[in-house]
């Protein structure tokens, strides 16, 4: 059952650029091999943290969309554990939100349709008329 | 927002009695009844209003205006936001919380 997540963490700040890609690369390779796949990989950089986490007062934030199995969020989550440059992890499922608002979005294209109908025809209306008149004035 | 509710019962006061049964946490709806003088205006949800569909932990842009200095949810009644927003809106501060985007309570 593929289901779509978002893992957000935050590396320590004192890591090199060169770990840090190292270490996305690895989390990727466990994503591709427990058979999900990586849909983004986003760096939001350095960021003030809210609070104070294991001593750091600033971090590397890292955004990972991913569609996978439980099981295979499980071991990521693991791994984000016992991984010493990542201080904070959070996971949150998307899907169901994902299908909620395609739903929203659907309402709306058809309630869009109904509003534009009306907007849409008195524009087409004047255009109309106004070639159909001149040839009749241009004869007359 | 905290200070738009707090600043309209007390204009109040003054104007009319002064010590009003339920002044505070009365009903301040339009055409309550007739003692009362002020008129409050009706509080929207924002959420409702701009069509924000999905709200977002990341957002903290967005999650910022629903927290108190402290670090605190402001309520429902202060905000006015929807029933339904709020929920969502309470989840995604929490989440925010989670991932050090936004504070549990604010140090001074």
């Amino acid at each position: 059952m593929q289901r779509l997540y978002e893992v957000m963490f935050i590396v320590r700040p004192d890591v090199a650029d060169e770990d840090l890609d190292k270490l996305i690369a690895g989390l990727e390779q466990t994503v591709s091999n427990g058979g999900g796949t990586v849909n983004s990989t986003e760096k939001m950089g350095r960021r003030k943290l809210a609070y104070v986490v294991r001593k750091f007062g600033e971090g590397n934030y890292i955004l990972l969309n991913l569609s996978a199995d439980g099981s295979l969020i499980a071991e990521l989550e693991r791994r984000l554990r016992v991984s010493e440059p990542v201080i904070k992890f959070i996971t949150v499922r998307m899907d169901e939100e994902e299908k909620r608002l395609a739903k929203v979005r659907a309402i709306r294209a058809t309630r869009k349709k109904l509003s534009a109908m009306p907007a849409e025809s008195p524009e087409a209306a004047p255009a109309q008329p106004a070639p159909a008149e001149t040839p009749t004035q241009a004869s007359a | 927002m905290a200070d738009e509710t707090t600043t309209t019962p007390r204009s109040e006061a003054p104007a009319g009695r002064p010590s009003g049964p339920g002044g505070r946490s009365g009903p301040g709806g339009p055409g309550g009844p007739g003692g009362r003088k002020f008129f409050r205006r009706k509080k929207v949800c924002k959420f409702c209003t701009e069509k924000i569909d999905a709200i977002s932990y990341r957002d903290v842009r967005l999650l910022q205006g629903f927290v108190a200095e402290r670090g605190k949810i402001v309520p429902r009644r202060l905000t006015g936001v929807c029933t339904t927003h709020q929920r969502r809106l309470s989840r995604a501060i929490k989440q925010a919380r989670n991932i050090a985007l936004l504070p549990f309570a604010a140090r001074y």
